[in-house]
């Protein structure tokens, strides 16, 4: 099958690239591996929007995801669900996988809207069961239903941290306390980002509810929290950090949100380290297009922004596509894009306060803890990686061969970012000139029935 | 170690975790089920045999991986629960036994070596 323009991922950038590209007379193709359109953001949004049930307790900036996922039903695009897209060649191929049962596509563009991931938090004890992430908490709850049985904390910071704890307060389950690990010093650094205070103001309306209604919840929160580890025999017992402890069953961590790559540096795009997100990102144009040709990233993936910002960036990058594939000429893909431009200009004036605010203390990048798990799959430690940095081991796919690091199950998705910062700690040089895993295909384990499968149906 | 919020829609899905029976909505997870069920852990490394349980929930850790309707070392929380679907703890790496292998299976070609090495 050929189609005129592929897209990875269905959250807001990608919903509403296919969108617009369908309606722009694009033979579009969406991917995506989840059951239903949304993304991680608007996860399940139609599920929300089809229950019968009391007000959501995800709150209204989570039913925004609706009319973006109904547009996409009635585009005309095709939307390939539950699909795992596990190789793309830089000529456009792109091999997927549904229900264990593979075959290719071939694209004369393709858009990545992989998202963002959330940045690693390597405490000690957080491979414990009962340590999750605070997106796990709200998948739970936009996809099953489900809350913290027991006692649960939330730790770290940012402002999902205090929108999952106003959402799982609203859903029965409030959390027993909210520990922010912000550091003072970015109180000051947050200072010097003030211009973007004015124009960003309605997200600065947004944070400021949102703690608002953490205090009006009676949810405690203590800031200048350090030194957090997850104690426990089998499983989560206590949380404990420098001068408190609490008993819990259940410990939520979050430090933000970086962008998902695995694909972009599989390809491999060109990737620049980012100083103020403090993370990897694929060098894109105004347009989004990267540095391979006929390939472009909208949304998160291509720098952290925001879901509403995502929505134009996948916007731009349809008018773009039109634009190459002769649907559309520049005069008119220009003219288009100025109102885009102008909104995207918008979302994003507040990020340099909300990075500089929120910037991760060095202990999130770089555990200071040798016995601190890096590794959850091949349960590698940050000081089994400083030695092996003694040993030679100069970049991260070098400590591959060292250690087992990055080569278990989740192929480097959760060590990457701490992979990176310790052997950049440990040699004394920045993190970019360290690098980061060159991640392969297949992007996620397939069997070999499902390979098999694509030589029989050829 | 979940429970459903209040009010929630009625969970309509039963399936099997390690011999508990349990409801979950339309579309929910099999690593849902798993954390509704109470398991303590999931999976046991094949490292060290700790226990683990879902940690991301959305594809990026493979902390879930279980058994799921006989196929082992699936991402739990990348499989929709259906209806009587058995979902059971990975412990360790998969085995391959030969013992498993049916009796009709033909048998595999084995090519000559060649001469001068690899």
């Amino acid at each position: 099958m050929t189609v005129d323009f592929a897209i990875v991922g269905a959250g807001p950038a990608g919903m509403a690239a296919a969108t617009l590209a369908a309606e722009l007379g694009l033979d579009t193709l969406l991917l995506d591996e989840q059951e239903g359109p949304g993304g991680q953001i608007y996860r399940a949004v139609e599920r929300a929007g089809a229950s019968s049930s009391a007000a959501s307790p995800l709150g209204m900036d989570y039913l925004v995801g609706q009319p973006l996922a109904t547009a996409l039903r009635t585009s005309g695009a095709q939307y390939r669900p539950a699909t795992t897209v596990w190789h793309i060649d830089p000529d456009g191929t792109l091999s997927l996988a549904t229900d264990g049962v593979s075959d290719t596509v071939t694209a004369r563009r393709i858009l990545l809207a992989t998202g963002a991931i959330e940045r690693p938090v390597p405490i000690p004890g957080w491979t414990l069961p009962g340590v999750m992430t605070v997106g796990a908490a709200q998948i739970l709850l936009k996809t099953a239903d489900l809350v913290p049985d027991g006692r649960a904390v939330l730790a770290g910071q940012g402002p999902l941290l205090y929108l999952a704890a106003l959402q799982l307060a609203r859903a029965g389950a409030p959390p027993l306390a909210l520990l922010e690990t912000t550091p003072h010093e970015n109180y000051r650094a947050a200072a010097r980002q003030f211009g973007g205070l004015w124009p960003g103001r309605h997200a600065v309306l947004k944070g400021l509810g949102l703690m608002l209604g953490v205090r009006r919840a009676s949810i405690p929160v203590r800031r200048g929290v350090r030194g957090l580890r997850a104690l426990g025999r089998t499983r989560l017992e206590r949380v404990v950090w420098d001068g408190g402890e609490i008993a819990a069953e259940h410990l939520f961590l979050h430090e933000g949100v970086i962008p998902n790559t695995q694909i972009s540096l599989a390809l491999p795009l060109v990737h620049d380290w980012d100083d103020a997100q403090l993370c990897w990102q694929p060098r894109v144009d105004e347009w989004g297009c990267a540095s391979l040709p006929a390939i472009a990233i909208a949304g998160d993936g291509a720098g952290i922004a925001g879901a509403e910002a995502a929505v134009f960036s996948g916007r731009l990058a349809a008018l773009d596509a039109a634009a190459a594939l002769g649907r559309l000429d520049e005069a008119e893909r220009d003219r288009r894009a100025g109102p885009l431009r102008a909104a995207l200009a918008r979302e994003r004036a507040i990020r340099p306060f909300l990075d500089a605010l929120y910037q991760p203390g060095p202990s999130v990048l770089a555990p200071a803890e040798d016995d601190t798990i890096a590794c959850r799959c091949e349960e590698v430690t940050v000081g089994r990686i400083r030695r092996a940095v003694r040993l030679g081991a100069p970049g991260p796919n070098q400590l591959k061969a060292f250690t087992r690091c990055g080569m278990g199950p989740c192929q480097g998705r959760i060590c990457g970012p701490i992979v990176s910062a310790v052997i950049a700690e440990a040699r004394g040089v920045p993190i970019a000139q360290v690098g980061t895993y060159r991640p392969r295909a297949p992007y996620k384990p397939i069997t070999v029935g499902a390979l098999a499968g694509i030589a029989t149906a050829k | 170690m979940f429970r459903p919020r209040p009010d929630a829609p009625a969970a309509t899905v039963a399936v099997d975790v390690e011999g508990l029976t349990v409801a979950v909505p339309p579309g929910a997870s099999a690593a849902a089920a798993v954390l509704l069920a109470g398991l303590a852990s999931i999976r046991e490394t094949p490292v060290s045999g700790s226990g683990r349980a879902p940690y991301c929930m959305m594809g990026v850790c493979f902390d879930c991986l279980a058994e799921i309707d006989g196929i082992p070392n699936r991402q739990s929380c990348m499989v929709t629960a259906q209806p009587g679907m058995r979902i059971r703890r990975q412990r360790g790496a998969r085995d391959i036994d030969p013992d498993d292998a049916p009796e009709d299976l033909p048998s595999f070609p084995v090519p000559a070596p060649r001469s001068g090495g690899a």
